[in-house]
């Protein structure tokens, strides 16, 4: 297994397929996030016979599998001509896929924040934007935080699905490698490794935060 | 823009051979559970456990499932044992790394679980003369169940979602497996995988109702 | 009778009991007063073996408490305890609390168990509550739910750890009510209180413990009224 015909361009291969799958992760979390926390502050304001539209289509992309999602936008933008690149249909699904799991973190951390403290606040004469900015939002953090970054990892995990739509990110450039190598063990667990690497570290950054924050409430 | 003719009758006729597919994925999502609890328990007893022979398999099996891609585990399954001359079936490889994956996160719910339980709870079950294990079965364990049944559930979906995965190894019996397969055959991708994602969307819906008439009925306090 | 011999206990390098001395006769009643850390509740998790002890010896009826063939198990069986939280079990019913060890523990069947339970619930004044689960009671009704819960397994003795410190100041009345009724009926036991008024009126003996001594023990009268020991008359003056 060690007398390997697996050579350093290979590796170099794999590092540029990681390189995608952090790229479209970063765009799908950027626009993901943005989306759930206006999403997110509009659950906890407007009542929820309003919001019943946007929770139904949120709750669709938390229902249907991922790779059923990519295929359906890709035949989608096929259909409508819009020539839309893969790796952008890919940035959007897991974009609006983030802002559906980012939005009920939102509305969870809003909801956290006790009444009292945010009628506390606004009894000192804060308007609403204050009281959102300087009282709502610092606190609604440490609630959320630990599960956006969990969010966070589960999207990057989840990006290895858009080599459906034939893009090569890290594990679809193991794949190649393994079909001409035919190595597959070898070259699996170095995409394991490297996947581990880019997860394991920031999972147990979230998991301290948690019970940091916890021991202090 | 759009100088194209839907054709959903087509779909429709299908529909059969996806419900079929269905049947396959339910199958696959439910038994990935049961193993996936059986060994989840197991491994939680592990990770509590003072021996470091019982601990570090546990931990790396929880880390790991945890932090790689469900998408890789499939693979490790499907390729990866080929390294060792062990070639699994698309049917057996997706279900051994869902079922990989859910014991990985049912551990550390189950765990979560027992830590939300005081110890007092145990004080009291032995001080009316049970042991240990009695006092466990009857006094933690419906207890565990409850808190953990919630998650469980949610990983239960989670379970339906990933067999959609099996797809990539070749799998062709679930739903997608199915829907893929016409698919190659008509080229109506968008009304078939539409149709199939009505189809997940609404087992989804009736897991979490199950769950929630389940929960209603099994917990009355 | 409880015999305690020379009784000593430490968590790590913090010595709670240092030596003590008690015996307790059938059917006295022995109420254990001091500040918070004197010990005083280590000692009764101590008499039914929930925890362990350094040296020295406790005996409970004979049987030896903390002997390696003891079955410890059987044990409890006679001795009931009561505790600061409540430890109502949330996912059973009011009934089924009661029931559980009875059946479970001693192999009664469901309906005698019932029977014993009913009569109990009735005792502490919880009749009316059987089929609820105890999320729906109030503090006094489940500490009062605990003590039906102890007695349903016929025990020789009663251990009560501070029962009261955590209940609402408007429920300790019915808690008390309850020990003073079971006291009036000839049960044996001990009783760690903070409740002076409950310790004076009900006691066969008070006993004042203090950093893991018990510094005095003796009628309610004696410690009441004139203590021998300084300390004794100090904390009392303190909580008076």
């Amino acid at each position: 297994m060690f007398d390997t015909a697996l050579t350093a361009g290979d590796l170099w291969f794999m590092m540029k397929g990681a390189g995608v799958t952090l790229a479209i992760t970063f765009f799908a979390v950027v626009g993901g996030t943005l989306m759930g926390v206006t999403f997110g502050v509009i659950r906890s304001h407007v009542s929820p016979w309003l919001t019943l539209p946007l929770v139904f289509v949120l709750d669709i992309f938390r229902s249907v599998p991922l790779l059923i999602q990519l295929i359906l936008a890709n035949a989608f933008q096929a259909i409508a001509g819009l020539q839309i690149s893969p790796f952008t249909t890919s940035c959007i699904v897991l974009a609006l896929y983030t802002s559906a799991y980012c939005t009920e973190i939102v509305r969870g951390a809003i909801d956290a924040v006790p009444p009292v403290t945010r009628r506390a606040a606004r009894s000192l004469g804060l308007t609403w934007g204050q009281d959102m900015t300087q009282v709502v939002f610092p606190m609604a953090l440490r609630v959320g935080l630990p599960s956006w970054i969990g969010l966070t990892l589960g999207v990057m995990k989840d990006s290895a699905l858009v080599m459906w739509l034939g893009i090569i990110e890290l594990l679809k450039s193991s794949q190649i490698i393994i079909t001409r190598l035919q190595e597959p063990m070898l070259i699996l667990l170095i995409a394991g490794a490297i996947y581990f690497a880019l997860s394991f570290p920031i999972a147990r950054l979230g998991g301290h935060l948690e019970r940091k924050w916890q021991e202090n409430d | 823009m759009f100088e194209y003719t839907f054709q959903w009758r087509q779909a429709f006729r299908a529909l059969p051979q996806m419900l079929e597919g269905a049947l396959v994925t339910m199958q696959i999502s439910l038994l990935s559970m049961v193993l996936g609890i059986t060994i989840a328990v197991l491994l939680a007893v592990g990770r509590n456990s003072k021996s470091i022979w019982l601990r570090a398999p546990a931990t790396t099996w929880v880390e790991v499932a945890r932090n790689t891609p469900a998408l890789f585990q499939i693979y490790m399954a499907h390729f990866g044992l080929g390294s060792f001359g062990i070639y699994l079936s698309p049917f057996v490889a997706l279900l051994a790394g869902i079922t990989f994956n859910n014991a990985g996160y049912l551990c550390e719910t189950f765990r979560g679980a027992l830590r939300a339980i005081p110890d007092t709870q145990m004080r009291a079950g032995r001080s009316l003369g049970m042991g240990p294990a009695k006092a466990f079965r009857l006094i933690i364990a419906p207890q565990m169940f409850r808190i953990a049944f919630l998650p469980t559930t949610n990983q239960m979906v989670w379970a339906i979602l990933m067999t959609s995965l099996g797809v990539t190894v070749g799998m062709n019996t679930d739903l997608t497996g199915v829907t893929q397969a016409l698919n190659s055959r008509t080229f109506r991708t968008f009304e078939l995988f539409a149709l199939a994602g009505v189809i997940y969307y609404c087992i989804a819906k009736a897991v979490m109702l199950g769950a929630r008439l389940l929960a209603w009925r099994l917990f009355r306090y | 009778m409880i015999e305690i011999e020379n009784v000593h206990k430490s968590f790590g390098a913090l010595k709670v009991l240092k030596g003590i001395d008690l015996t307790v006769a059938k059917g006295e009643v022995v109420s254990v007063i001091g500040g918070s850390g004197s010990g005083k509740s280590t000692l009764l998790t101590c008499i039914n073996g929930l925890e362990p002890i350094d040296s020295g010896r406790i005996k409970v009826d004979g049987i030896e408490v903390h002997a390696r063939g003891t079955d410890i198990n059987k044990l409890r069986q006679r001795i009931g305890i009561v505790f600061q939280q409540f430890n109502a079990f949330p996912h059973l019913t009011v009934l089924e609390n009661v029931t559980l060890a009875p059946r479970k523990v001693k192999g009664m069947g469901r309906a005698e168990a019932e029977e014993i339970a009913v009569k109990q619930l009735n005792h502490v004044g919880l009749g009316d509550k059987i089929k609820v689960y105890p999320g729906r009671l109030s503090g006094g009704q489940q500490q009062r739910m605990a003590i039906a819960r102890a007695l349903a397994m016929s025990p020789a003795y009663m251990l009560f750890d501070e029962v009261t410190s955590a209940l609402d100041p408007q429920l300790v009345g019915e808690v008390l009510d309850t020990l003073k009724l079971l006291a009036e009926g000839g049960m044996t036991m001990i009783c760690v209180t903070h409740e002076m008024g409950f310790a004076r009126d009900v006691s066969d003996r008070v006993a004042y413990f203090e950093s893991g001594v018990m510094a005095e023990i003796g009628p309610p009268e004696q410690i009441f009224g004139e203590a021998k020991n300084e300390a004794t008359r100090k904390f009392l003056s303190s909580v008076r």
